[in-house]
C-alpha cells in the first residue's frame, strides 16, 4: 500500500466552555455540560482530540409565537403554554441535553411581559428540570437588558448561558453575567470579522474567553444556510489554525429559523410537490442542523422530537468512531 | 505529483510555433500546469511528452459520467472547502428500486420519480439516478426492470447484480446510455472487461483504504478508469472521516487511485435518519448518494441542501434588476421594490402573485 494518511496539524484548539453548575460550584443542577476543546475540525477523529460531543437542546417559551407550526404543536398540545412542564417533556421524553427558555413574550411587542414575569417563568424551569438552562433574549436592546439582568439575578450562580448579545449591544448583560457568574452567546451577523470584533470586546472589559460561546446566526436550509455554514467553517480553521478570538464553540438555531419559513407551514395540500408537513418540519431542522453540525455547532437548539432523536443519534453513533490512535 | 511550468516546459517541442493559440511553448506550459489547456491542443507534442504528461495532466478527480442524453457529470473538484472557490458537480441523488417489487409497482414508481420536478428560487430540481438491485432469481425481473426505466424515464442507471451473466444481459439494453455498475466483490478482470465492452463506470466497493486502492490501482491498469469509490464504514464518522482522506489525497498528494468521485448508500433507522446521514455525505465529498426510500418531504429538504451547498459563494443567486411584471400591471398597479437576492425575488414575488394583484416589481441591486 503506497497511500498514507495525511494528518492535518493545528497549532489551536476550540475553547472548553461549561454549562451550568452544581450544588458545589453555587447552583443547583445535577450535572454540568462542556462543550468544545476539540483539536482539529469537526469529527476528524483520525487528526486530533475530540474530549465533549456536542449538545442538543429544546426550547420552551413564555409566549408561544401564533405562528409556531401547527404539527409540532401536536407534539406539546397541552404544555406549550407551560414553560416548566415541557421543559419537563423535552428532557424525561425526548432526551434534551439542556434546555433554552426563549423569553421573546418580554418583546414590546410580542407581548411585554415583565422582567418579573420572565424571572418567575425561568425559576419554574429551573425546578422542573436539572439539566443546565440556556436564556434566550431578543433584539429589543433596552427591554431584553432589563430582563436578561434581572434574570441573571435571580438565577445567580447556576451558570446559565445568556443568548445572546451583539457589537452594539453587549456591556450590560455582559457585566451581569460576570457580576452573577453567567456564560455567554456573542451573536454576529454571518461574518468572521464581526465575530472575532466581538470577541475582542468581550474579552477587553476582561470577560473570560471561557464563558464565551459564539452564535454565527443561523441561516436555515434554503434561507442562507450556505453563508452561515461556510462562514463556521472558516471561524473553525481559523481558530484551529491559532486564533484565539475565534476559538470559541458555536450555537446555532435550527429550530427557531426554521419554525419561521413557509416550509414548515405550508401545507401539502397547498403545494404537493413539498411532500408531507409533519415529515418537512423534522426534515427541515434535520438538515439545517447535520450540516452545520460538521462545520463546527458544538449546541444546536432544536423544536422537533423526531429531529432532536435523529441529530442526537447520530452524534452519538460518530463519536463512536474507531480513533487510529 | 503534479509536474511545474518549467517541468512541462522542457518537454514540449520548444519551437514557440503557436499552433496551441498560446504564443509560446512556456506559455502553454504554464497553462499546462494550472491545468487550463490541455496537452492535445499541441498538436507537435511527443510520444514521450505525452506519457509522462498524461498522468499529470490528468484533473485530480476525474470526470465521470453517467446516462445518456442528459448525463450527470460528478467529479473534477479541486477544493476541500466551498469558500476556496466553489464545489462544481452537484451530488447526484440515487432512488433505489428492487426488481422483487411488483413490475406494475415499480412502473408506477418510475414515472412518478422521474415526474417528480420542483422548482426553487428559479430552479428545477429533481433526483438523477435510478439504482436497480436486483434481487430475485429471476433474471427477466431485473432486464424488464431495465427496461422500463429505459422506457418511461431518461435518468441514468446504476445497475447491481451479482451474477454477472445476467448483469451483462441487461448492460447489453442499456450499453448506449453509460450506465455504472455497482460491484458488491472486489473488482476482477471480468468486471474490467464488461466497463470496456458496454461503456459503463465501475462503483468500486471495499471495506479498507488499502483494498480500495488495490482495486483502484488494477482497474486504472487494465485501461479502466471511470471508477467511483465506495468505501463501506461501520458508521457515519468514520465515512466522514474516510471521504475527507480520499478526497485530500486526490487534492493534496494527487494520489491517483483516490482521485475518483465517492459512492454512498444511505442507511438508517428511519427516514430523519435518512436524511441526517445523506446531509453529511452531501457536504462532505460524496458525488453520488443512494435513498432506500423514495419521500417527497426528503428529497425537497435533500434538493434545498443541495442547491445551498453547491452554490458559488463568489456569485450567489441573483437575479437581473430590472422591473418586473406581475400578472397585467397597468399605469394605475401598485410599485414594490425589493432586491436582486434570488431568494427574496422569489418569496416577494411568490407573495404578490399569491395576493392575485397585477403590479410592477422594482428590484434593485
Ligand atoms: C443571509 C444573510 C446575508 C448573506 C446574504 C445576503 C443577501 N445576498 O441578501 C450575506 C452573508 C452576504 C450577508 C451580508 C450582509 N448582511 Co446580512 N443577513 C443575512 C440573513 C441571515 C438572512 C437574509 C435572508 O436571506 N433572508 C431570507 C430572505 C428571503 O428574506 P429577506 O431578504 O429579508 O426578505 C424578506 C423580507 O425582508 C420581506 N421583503 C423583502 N423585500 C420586500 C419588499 C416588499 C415590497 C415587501 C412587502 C417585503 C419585502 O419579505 C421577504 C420574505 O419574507 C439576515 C438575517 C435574517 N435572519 O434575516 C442578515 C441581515 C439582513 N444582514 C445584515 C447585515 C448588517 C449584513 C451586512 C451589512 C454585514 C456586513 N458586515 O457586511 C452585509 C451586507 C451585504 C449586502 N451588500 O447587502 C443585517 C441587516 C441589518 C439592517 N437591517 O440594517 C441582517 C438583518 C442581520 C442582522 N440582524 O444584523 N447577509
Ligand atoms: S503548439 Fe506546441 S510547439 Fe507550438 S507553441 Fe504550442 S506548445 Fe509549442
Amino acid at each position: 500500500m503506497v497511500f498514507e494518511i495525511s494528518k492535518d496539524n493545528n497549532v489551536g484548539q476550540v475553547v472548553s466552555v461549561r454549562l451550568g453548575a452544581t450544588i458545589e460550584q453555587g447552583g443547583t443542577r445535577s450535572h454540568t455540560l462542556t462543550v468544545g476543546g476539540n483539536t482539529a475540525l469537526p469529527f476528524h477523529f483520525f487528526e486530533g482530540q475530540f474530549p465533549h460531543p456536542p449538545v442538543v437542546a429544546m426550547e420552551v417559551f413564555d409566549r408561544v409565537s401564533p405562528k409556531f407550526p401547527p404539527p409540532l404543536r401536536d407534539y406539546f398540545k397541552n404544555v406549550l403554554d407551560k414553560p416548566g412542564e415541557m421543559a419537563k417533556k423535552c428532557v424525561d421524553e425526548y432526551g434534551a441535553d439542556l434546555i433554552s427558555v426563549r423569553l421573546e413574550g418580554t418583546h414590546p411587542e410580542k407581548g411585554d411581559l415583565s422582567a418579573e414575569e420572565a424571572a418567575e417563568i425561568v425559576q419554574n424551569v429551573l425546578k422542573s428540570v436539572s439539566v443546565p438552562l440556556i436564556i434566550s433574549g431578543h433584539n429589543h436592546f433596552e427591554k431584553n437588558n432589563s430582563v436578561m439582568k434581572k434574570i441573571c439575578e435571580i438565577a445567580a450562580g447556576e451558570n446559565c448561558l445568556f443568548n445572546f448579545v451583539e457589537t452594539d449591544n453587549y456591556k450590560t448583560i455582559a457585566a451581569a453575567c460576570i457580576a452573577y457568574n453567567h456564560t455567554l452567546v456573542a451573536q454576529s451577523p454571518i461574518d468572521v470579522n464581526m465575530a472575532k470584533q466581538l470577541n475582542i470586546l468581550l474579552t477587553d472589559m476582561d470577560f473570560p474567553l471561557d464563558r464565551i460561546v459564539l452564535d454565527p446566526l443561523t441561516g436555515t436550509l434554503g434561507y442562507g444556510l450556505e453563508y452561515t455554514y461556510s462562514i463556521m467553517e472558516r471561524i473553525r480553521i481559523d481558530g484551529l489554525s491559532g486564533d484565539k478570538m475565534l476559538s470559541s464553540p458555536m450555537l446555532v438555531n435550527p429550530g427557531y429559523e426554521a419554525a419561521k419559513v413557509k416550509e414548515t407551514r405550508t401545507p401539502m395540500e397547498d403545494n404537493p410537490d413539498w411532500g408531507n408537513l409533519a415529515e418537512r418540519i423534522a426534515h427541515w431542522e434535520v438538515a439545517t442542523a447535520m450540516s452545520l453540525l460538521i462545520t463546527g455547532a458544538d449546541i444546536l437548539i432544536l423544536y422537533h422530537p423526531e429531529a432532536v432523536k435523529a441529530v442526537k443519534g447520530k452524534i452519538k453513533d460518530m463519536y463512536q468512531t474507531p480513533k487510529d490512535e | 505529483m503534479a509536474l511545474s511550468g518549467l517541468d512541462i516546459f522542457k518537454l514540449l517541442p520548444r519551437t514557440n510555433c503557436g499552433d496551441c493559440s498560446v504564443p509560446t511553448c512556456m506559455a502553454f506550459a504554464m497553462k499546462l500546469a494550472q491545468k487550463k489547456a490541455d496537452l492535445s491542443e499541441c498538436p507537435h507534442a511527443s510520444e514521450e511528452a505525452k506519457e509522462s504528461l498524461g498522468a499529470a495532466s490528468e484533473p485530480p478527480i476525474r470526470l465521470v459520467k453517467i446516462g445518456g442524453a442528459n448525463a450527470l457529470e460528478i467529479g473534477n473538484e479541486t477544493v476541500m472547502f466551498r469558500h476556496d472557490k466553489t464545489f462544481f458537480h452537484q451530488t447526484g441523488i440515487a432512488t433505489v428500486l428492487l426488481t422483487s417489487e411488483d413490475s406494475g409497482d415499480l412502473r408506477k414508481k418510475i414515472e412518478e420519480i422521474e415526474s417528480y420536478r420542483v422548482e426553487r428560487v428559479g430552479e428545477e430540481l429533481f433526483t438523477d439516478l435510478f439504482f436497480i438491485r436486483h434481487d430475485t432469481d429471476n433474471e427477466n425481473n431485473f432486464l424488464e426492470t431495465i427496461r422500463a426505466v429505459q422506457n418511461f424515464s431518461s435518468k441514468g442507471l446504476i445497475l447491481d447484480c451479482s451474477s454477472i451473466d445476467i448483469l451483462k444481459k441487461g448492460l447489453e439494453i442499456c450499453k448506449n446510455d453509460r450506465p455504472a455498475v455497482y460491484l458488491r466483490e472486489a473488482a476482477t478482470n471480468q468486471d474490467f472487461d464488461l466497463s470496456k465492452a458496454f461503456n459503463a463506470s465501475l462503483i468500486l466497493t471495499a471495506n479498507s483504504l488499502e483494498s480500495l486502492e488495490t482495486q483502484s490501482e488494477k482497474a486504472r491498469t487494465a485501461g479502466v478508469s471511470d471508477l467511483i469509490l465506495n468505501l463501506e464504514s461501520i458508521n457515519l464518522g468514520q465515512r466522514l472521516q474516510d471521504s475527507t482522506l480520499l478526497r485530500r489525497s486526490a487534492l493534496k498528494n494527487n494520489f491517483k487511485p483516490f482521485g475518483h468521485p465517492l459512492f454512498s448508500y444511505i442507511r438508517g433507522k428511519n427516514i430523519y435518519e435518512y436524511l441526517a446521514e445523506a446531509s453529511v455525505l452531501l457536504c462532505k465529498y460524496n458525488s453520488i448518494i443512494v435513498l432506500p426510500e423514495y419521500s417527497k418531504a426528503l428529497l425537497y429538504a435533500l434538493f434545498t441542501l443541495r442547491q445551498n451547498i453547491y452554490t458559488d459563494p463568489q456569485k450567489p443567486i441573483q437575479v437581473d434588476p430590472k422591473i418586473y411584471s406581475i400578472g397585467d400591471p397597468t399605469p394605475d398597479s401598485p410599485v414594490f421594490v425589493t432586491t436582486n437576492f434570488s431568494l427574496t425575488y422569489f418569496m416577494v414575488s411568490g407573495e404578490i402573485e399569491n395576493s392575485g394583484i397585477s403590479a410592477h416589481l422594482v428590484i434593485a441591486d
